[in-house]
């Protein structure tokens, strides 16, 4: 794991003399020191900076912060951000993955709608934030169409968190659909026909095979999406763009102002909490990942 | 509910009746669930061409000079240059960087497989507005050693966005890699005197170029789409100066978020169909 940035040099001569055993691991040197350097590097600054003052003393100070309440505030604003669009998006999702599994597999619907969540779920930031503000924002499309027909309605709620809410599903729900998809798509109709063959009628179906085997991948895909939300940040700040109502726009608060003297690290501090709350959520997502992978697929 | 089985098997039909019959029943909640669906997910993109369109409200008369203003603005036009290299360079580097690893991987060391799609598949766990924060003293330094014409050029972002596209494109890279042999490829080549750079140039890729065109193509996307790191760290590329644009005109950032949109759009649509085409498993007939 060394970080020394020589990298064209050991690649190309392993390259001649790879095919002696030490020498074979010339071959992943430019790949583990481009890791080291900036993916491992900038991990280990967050935590070091996180317990280090301004002038590299070790200090406890930045992730006492943490404990102020608008810090404590916003994590749980951004919990409960992440888990009502996680909730959401994973049963809405999962029932347009139903929906689609249930039609024919290589029909128009199925395959437009694939790729459509192949790009919706990847789809935020400044670009949906305007989409949202340009339908049902205060001069939105919907906003207008209903006041035209006499509702007198408001965009006011967009920019607040039931606002982050729907915006969210947006690309919460075809998340959901491509993680769930593969997994509709393991149950297999043979396991319906022996239910159905043993007497079982399409409620035993549901109740003992279906619905215990879809549990783990649905748990699991809450998680990713929960995590998923949590780590989201482009969209919020498109739309939210003072102030820190949930963790990423305190974050943001922390980098851009760095008027308060000696707290520059407090941007450290938070990104750690947030790294330790994703980081749980992605480990339990994929230990619920290998536990469906025994049965579907 | 009864009726899925219909469509998902074919079972033997007994009690016809009321089975069709609940079947469209089921059709057509299908139907409309669906276009439910799709509401959802369309409003949003119609009114943002719609609003592009407009000149001043929903009664305004329909002008494109918004469009137009995309192409006129230099601002906007030096993002979008920026943005489109920064695309680029990024699927570049990240391939040339990720291909030969885990094709010398496979051959050559197994036993770090583990250790390669762990560091690969990291950055999911880890969020970019973490990894920016330790990427702004890092960036410091960059922008120190940067020379002084390239100032302030978005394009070092590629050292950072190499690693944000890293999972998708070692996924893509590695279920190609799954669908070819290429222990028998690269032998083969290798009996015949072909060097390394050859093995990977013109005996790998070529018979995995979907695979290839795929992570290049979702990187693309990415990047183009990427706001996180450049706002925090301060450099202008596309979407921070869509944001900024935002603030002056909102006609014209409509419209540019319109465009952008289409382009990825277009740009994954077209890659969901190429993923299709599953590439011939004959090895050397194609020459």
């Amino acid at each position: 794991m060394t970080s020394t940035p020589v990298d064209g040099e050991p690649a190309a001569r392993s390259s001649r003399t790879g095919r002696r055993v030490p020498l074979s691991w010339l071959g992943v040197v430019p790949f583990l020191a481009y890791i080291g350097l900036f993916l491992l590097l900038p991990t280990v600054l967050v935590v070091v900076q996180a317990f280090a003052d301004p002038d590299g003393r070790p200090t406890l100070d930045n992730v006492r912060a943490l404990s102020e309440s608008y810090v404590l505030t916003a994590f749980w604003r951004s919990i409960e951000l992440s888990f009502v669009t996680a909730l959401i998006g994973a049963v809405l999702g999962a029932l347009l993955a139903y929906l689609l599994v249930s039609g024919p597999a290589d029909g128009f619907v199925r395959r437009v709608a694939t790729a459509a969540a192949g790009v919706l779920a990847q789809f935020g930031g400044v670009t949906l934030a305007f989409a949202f503000i340009v339908s049902v924002g205060n001069q939105g499309l919907i906003t207008l169409l209903l006041q035209n027909i006499g509702i007198g309605a408001s965009g006011g709620w967009l920019y607040q968190m039931s606002g982050l809410i729907v915006v969210y599903l947006y690309f919460q729900i075809p998340l959901m659909v491509l993680v769930f998809l593969p997994a509709l798509d393991g149950v297999k109709p043979q396991w319906r026909e022996a239910t159905e063959s043993l007497g079982g009628n399409s409620w035993a179906y549901w109740r003992h095979v279906a619905v215990p085997l879809l549990t783990p991948p649905f748990l699991g895909a809450f998680l990713l999406l929960f995590a998923n939300a949590f780590a989201a940040y482009a969209t919020a700040a498109a739309l939210i763009s003072q102030g820190g109502v949930i963790i990423p726009l305190q974050i943001r608060a922390a980098i851009t102002s760095e008027t308060v003297l000696g707290r520059e690290n407090v941007a450290n501090a938070l990104a750690l909490g947030m790294v330790v709350v994703v980081a749980v959520a992605m480990a339990l997502y994929s230990w619920m990942q290998r536990r469906s992978a025994r049965w579907l697929r | 509910m009864a009726a899925v089985t219909t469509e998902l098997t074919t079972a033997p039909p007994k009690n016809q009746g009321a089975r069709a019959r609940s079947a469209l029943r089921f059709r057509i909640g299908r139907a409309v669930l669906l276009v439910l669906f799709a509401l959802f997910f369309a409003v949003p993109l119609l009114a943002l061409i719609e609003f592009s369109t407009r000149s001043n409200d929903l009664t305004g008369p329909r002008t494109l000079e918004y469009w137009r203003y995309i192409g006129q603005d230099p601002e906007i036009r030096t993002a979008l240059r920026d943005s489109v290299l920064l695309a680029l360079i990024t699927s570049v580097v990240a391939l040339a960087l990720l291909l030969p690893t885990m094709v010398w991987v496979r051959l050559r060391l197994p036993k770090l497989h583990r250790v390669v799609e762990f560091l690969c598949l990291l950055p999911l766990t880890i969020p970019a507005l973490v990894l920016v924060v330790g990427w702004a003293p890092i960036y410091l330094w960059i922008a120190y050693f940067t020379p002084a014409q390239f100032d302030s050029s978005p394009v070092v972002l590629a050292f950072a966005y190499v690693i944000l596209v890293m999972p998708y494109m070692y996924r893509s890279l590695d279920a190609g890699l799954s669908s070819i042999d290429v222990r028998t490829l690269a032998e083969a080549a290798r009996s015949l005197g072909a060097g390394w750079f050859t093995v990977m140039a013109r005996v790998i890729m070529p018979n995995m170029l979907s695979a290839v065109l795929n992570a290049a193509l979702l990187s693309v996307a990415l990047v183009l789409g990427e706001f996180t790191v450049a706002s925090l760290l301060n450099y202008d590329n596309l979407q921070v100066v869509m944001n900024n644009v935002a603030q002056i005109s909102s006609g014209v950032t409509v419209a540019l978020a319109a465009a952008s949109l289409m382009f990825v759009f277009v740009l994954l649509f077209a890659l969901s169909f190429v993923g299709r085409r599953r590439p011939a498993r004959v090895i050397a007939e194609e020459k």
